[in-house]
């Protein structure tokens, strides 16, 4: 009897086409034949950041080579549509009476090739009044300039509109005997995919539109693509192709994508389009940049009594997901792993003249991390306790039954002690804060910082539940249908594994169906950490049933009673108990029934929570402010791990994006909202000579909610690596007297801080 | 302007425009899209082949500029089902997740063990640094080029 393949180290199905080949990205449709003679889209886009358009003069555009069509957004007579997070605020897909942000779509080219689109895009003349840019969150919810007339002092969303107390100021924090105060920035960043967007649409001989999209929830796409287009749900396939990664950023259908079935049908032939790089860093929605007033309160023995969060969310030109994040993620986040008897926390999201922002890899839980991790430094360094010892004493103790917070969000399972110590001990802290007492004790140019973070979040936040169906075929290989749509995480693999366990049929043999709304039509995509806790987990469910099924096609076929019957896994035969001579393989059963499958929605009765601790280490040099990230320690324990490799690698991808966000990445504008960072020579992507190998220490708390006992990895290495980096900079310069740079902690700032401090 | 290139060890000619990118060539009329674009200012190195036994960002150069050339993208590496060693050790040790830089990042690799046969894991992460990589922070890439030399 072989054992689970459950917990192995299994390699990945799909790595022998993406290394062969590559992988069919939507821009490598070429044999697609509804595709057949597509033009190409591109978009002129706004270079002002808030104007009243007077005129779009196309004129000269349409006469450039190639081109074949100019659309604005009266052409298509677009009306303003209300944003999904608050129908007060409208706009429309294309800008027709104002702009909101340099990069805001303005008019549509259709041209032969991609260039041709580009060099006319260039001759679009659009006469604006310029308008004041509001650039700055705070300053905008001062300013009598209004983004959009019905968000009063551009404010879009607040915790106390729905009803949730406002923070009391001082009064709250009146009987602490030390209390600490900041104002962090959670800064800017961009998502950044390897591969931008794109799309693709034909309208078909029948009458449906086919639409092909690089994103991570076809489904969702589904409904507006339809009604965009006046057309029934079922007149419309959307299909996902491989998809570069995503990282939130292609949760949402955007308004280029949208406009393309309209277009399509206007110039009756099928269209390409794919941003370029620089206008995918102005127009794909960014993430984080929250402005957070913190503070904290407490006794000298190191016992946290109070916190309190102020967190101004930025949401950009629109209110796309980026305006609930702060209310709906940061705010039940707000106590972390913390057993904290009174906290407030107020959220308020603003409108700026800025690129929308949207989900982020972590999207509400970093910020929510970052601001209290700063908070217990402060508040350590303000009692004279180690870091790391502040936060033990204040860790909510181990439960295995759901935990509520003051701030009123219920955790799931928790160990947070156990994964601090075995972090502390992995990385050597101890060694560690050795090494740096002797490098201040010598004053070495070089310091050293040490970071702790112990964090915990919330994952499968989105759906309630998943949609599978597991299909074998005459020829006794399968097909699994997923809700769930990979960029990168390895569903093809994992979601085999979990069918192989249940039916015994090898991975090899088990295909991966997703992001197809013909196939797939039921489905939540791919976010929030959701994939395996509830999509794998239907998998496994769903497999399950078909293998109950099955057993009752076998008994009738081995003429016997259905309850003697036992499925083989090593074999992928039923049998009567005993009696394993006589048998039928999958293909035995399925060719007796033409193909047999099982197909179920499967409910989970909640999110999940990760935890964890990082320690991150790094080198300053106090003479240049550089900053050297030389060690990684991160646990992060997502409960039942399903494949090793997979969870490693989501969370090494995952320190990465943290540390990019501690250490080197903004989006920056000028005070006139110009964009400084807009492609990739100008904002600082992390690269491979900025990082140091990650050590993972594993954990495994399962938790009871689905049953397979995971909770989600997707995010958690962003969430536990980013305040740990942040506070390593923080300490390998506080001896100097620093007690806090906002992120990310360039050499600029590092370097001022020890100047200022001085 | 007609060129002739040598292609993964076929000769393919083209009439190409003067502007026309050695990238845009392969990719849209030779049908080779393993080789991807990721950026506009020859950042990303999704687009790194080999030209004449170099790593090239095959949209730094014309395709004019290839005309006579021997050029290697990813689609010329394995040998029927037999990948090739760096391909492998990608493969082994989970060196790639979304797949959209690891064309390029083969590329570069390869290169690089053929300037530095025994890189240190420093040596790797300097020689990858304009192959940038957004989902495996580097870690599975990095272990895969010293797997790739044999450490
Ligand atoms: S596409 Fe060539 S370097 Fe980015
Ligand atoms: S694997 Fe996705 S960018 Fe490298």
């Amino acid at each position: 009897m072989g054992g689970s393949i459950l917990g192995n180290r299994v390699l990945r199905k799909e790595d022998p086409k993406f290394l062969t080949v590559g992988g069919t990205y939507v821009d490598d449709l070429l044999d697609e034949p509804l595709l057949d003679g597509a033009l190409h889209v591109t978009y002129v886009r706004s270079t002002v950041a808030h104007g009243v358009i007077n005129s779009i003069d196309t004129s000269d555009a349409l006469a450039m080579p190639g081109v074949r069509a100019v659309f604005t957004g009266a052409d298509f007579g677009l009306e303003p549509v209300p944003s999904n997070f608050n129908p007060m605020v409208t706009r429309t897909l294309l800008a027709m009476d104002k702009v909101r942000y340099v990069g805001e779509p303005i008019a549509a080219i259709v041209s032969e090739t991609r260039e041709q689109g580009e060099d006319a895009a260039e001759t679009v003349i659009v006469d604006y009044d310029i308008l004041e840019a509001v650039v700055d969150m705070e300053a905008a919810m001062a300013t009598s300039t209004l983004i959009y007339d019905s968000a009063p002092n551009n404010v879009v969303f607040d915790t106390l509109v729905l009803g949730m107390p406002d923070n009391t100021g001082e009064a709250f924090l009146a009987g602490c005997e030390v209390v600490a105060r900041g104002k962090f920035l959670n800064q800017r960043v961009a998502p950044c995919p390897l591969e931008v967007r794109g799309a693709a649409v034909a309208w078909a001989a029948d009458g449906r539109l086919h639409q092909w999209l690089s994103t991570q929830h076809a489904q969702g796409a589904h409904g507006p693509i339809a009604a965009m287009n006046g057309v029934d749900q079922a007149q419309v396939r959307v299909r996902t192709p491989d998809v570069g990664g995503g990282f939130g950023a292609k949760i949402g259908i955007y308004p280029e994508e949208l406009l393309l079935g309209p277009i399509s049908k206007r110039v009756g032939t099928p269209l390409r389009w794919r941003e370029t790089r620089s206008e995918s860093m102005m127009a794909l929605g960014h993430g984080r940049a929250q402005v957070q007033h913190v503070a904290i309160g407490g006794k000298r023995d190191g016992t946290v009594t109070h916190y309190q969060l102020w967190a101004i969310q930025d949401s950009g030109a629109w209110v796309d997901m980026g305006a609930i994040l702060a209310p709906f993620m940061t705010r039940p986040m707000a106590s972390g792993v913390y057993a904290i008897p009174n906290i407030e926390c107020r959220t308020t999201s603003v409108v700026t003249n800025t690129t929308p922002i949207v989900a982020y890899r972590g999207a509400g839980r970093p910020e929510a991390t970052a601001a209290i991790e700063r908070a217990m430094d402060l508040f350590a360094r303000e009692i004279g306790m180690d870091p790391a010892e502040v936060r033990r004493k204040n860790l909510i103790p181990k439960f295995m039954e759901p935990h509520t917070t003051a701030v009123g969000q219920t955790y799931d399972v928790g160990d947070y002690e156990t994964a601090l110590d075995k972090t502390l001990t992995t990385a050597d802290y101890a060694g560690w804060r050795a090494k740096q007492a002797e490098r201040r004790a010598r004053g070495d140019a070089r310091q050293l910082g040490i970071g702790v973070s112990v964090y915990v979040e919330i994952t499968g936040g989105v759906g309630s539940g998943e949609e599978a169906e597991v299909e074998v075929l005459p020829n006794g290989k399968a097909v699994v249908y997923t809700g769930t749509s990979p960029h990168g995480q390895g569903h093809v693999t994992a979601w085999a594994m979990l069918a192989s366990e249940q039916t015994g049929i090898p991975i090899a043999d088990i295909d991966l169906v997703w992001g197809d709304t013909d196939l797939t039509p039921v489905g939540s995509g791919t976010m929030g950490s959701r994939s395996l806790q509830q999509g794998g987990n239907a998998v496994f469910v769903v497999a399950g049933q078909l293998v109950e099924k099955a057993k009752s096609v076998a008994a009738r076929l081995l003429e016997a009673n259905e309850n003697d019957i036992v499925l083989d896994k090593d074999a992928g035969a039923f049998h009567v108990a005993g009696t394993p001579a006589l048998s039928k393989t999958w293909a035995d059963i399925a060719s007796a029934e033409g193909g047999i499958s099982a197909k179920d929605n499967i409910a989970v009765p909640g999110p999940t929570f990760p935890f964890g601790a990082h320690v991150a280490v790094v080198e300053v040099d106090t003479e240049t402010g550089k900053v050297r990230h030389i060690a990684h320690v991160a646990c992060d324990d997502a409960g039942t791990v399903l494949n090793p490799m997979l969870l490693e690698g989501q969370i090494h991808g995952g320190v990465a994006q943290g540390a990019a966000q501690a250490l080197l990445e903004e989006v920056r504008y000028d005070s006139d909202g110009n964009p400084i960072t807009s492609n990739l020579a100008d904002y600082a992507f992390i690269s491979a000579a900025e990082l140091p190998s990650v050590t993972v220490v594993h954990m495994e708390t399962p938790t009871p909610r689905n049953s397979i006992g995971a909770k989600g990895i997707g995010e958690s290495g962003t969430i536990g690596s980013t305040p740990a980096l942040q506070s390593a900079v923080v300490d390998a310069v506080s001896h100097l007297g620093v007690s806090h740079i906002d992120m990310p902690t360039t050499p600029e700032k590092v370097w001022a801080a020890i100047q200022s401090a001085r | 302007m007609k060129i002739t290139v040598t292609v993964n060890g076929k000769t393919r000619e083209g009439d190409v425009e003067a502007r026309t990118l050695l990238v845009q060539w392969v990719r849209e009329s030779l049908g080779l899209t393993g080789t991807n674009i990721g950026c506009d200012t020859s950042s990303c190195g999704a687009c790194t082949v080999h030209v004449d036994g170099e790593s090239v960002k095959s949209c730094t150069m014309l395709a004019v500029q290839a005309d006579g050339c021997s050029v290697t993208t990813i689609e010329g590496l394995a040998n029927g089902d037999t990948l090739h060693p760096m391909q492998q050790a990608f493969m082994d040790n989970h060196g790639l997740q979304c797949g959209y830089c690891t064309p390029g990042m083969v590329m570069a690799a390869i290169s690089l063990l053929q300037e530095n046969p025994s890189p240190t894991e420093e040596d790797v992460r300097i020689g990858l640094e304009g192959n940038l990589c957004r989902c495996t922070g580097y870690h599975n890439i990095v272990k895969s080029v010293l797997a790739a030399a044999g450490k």
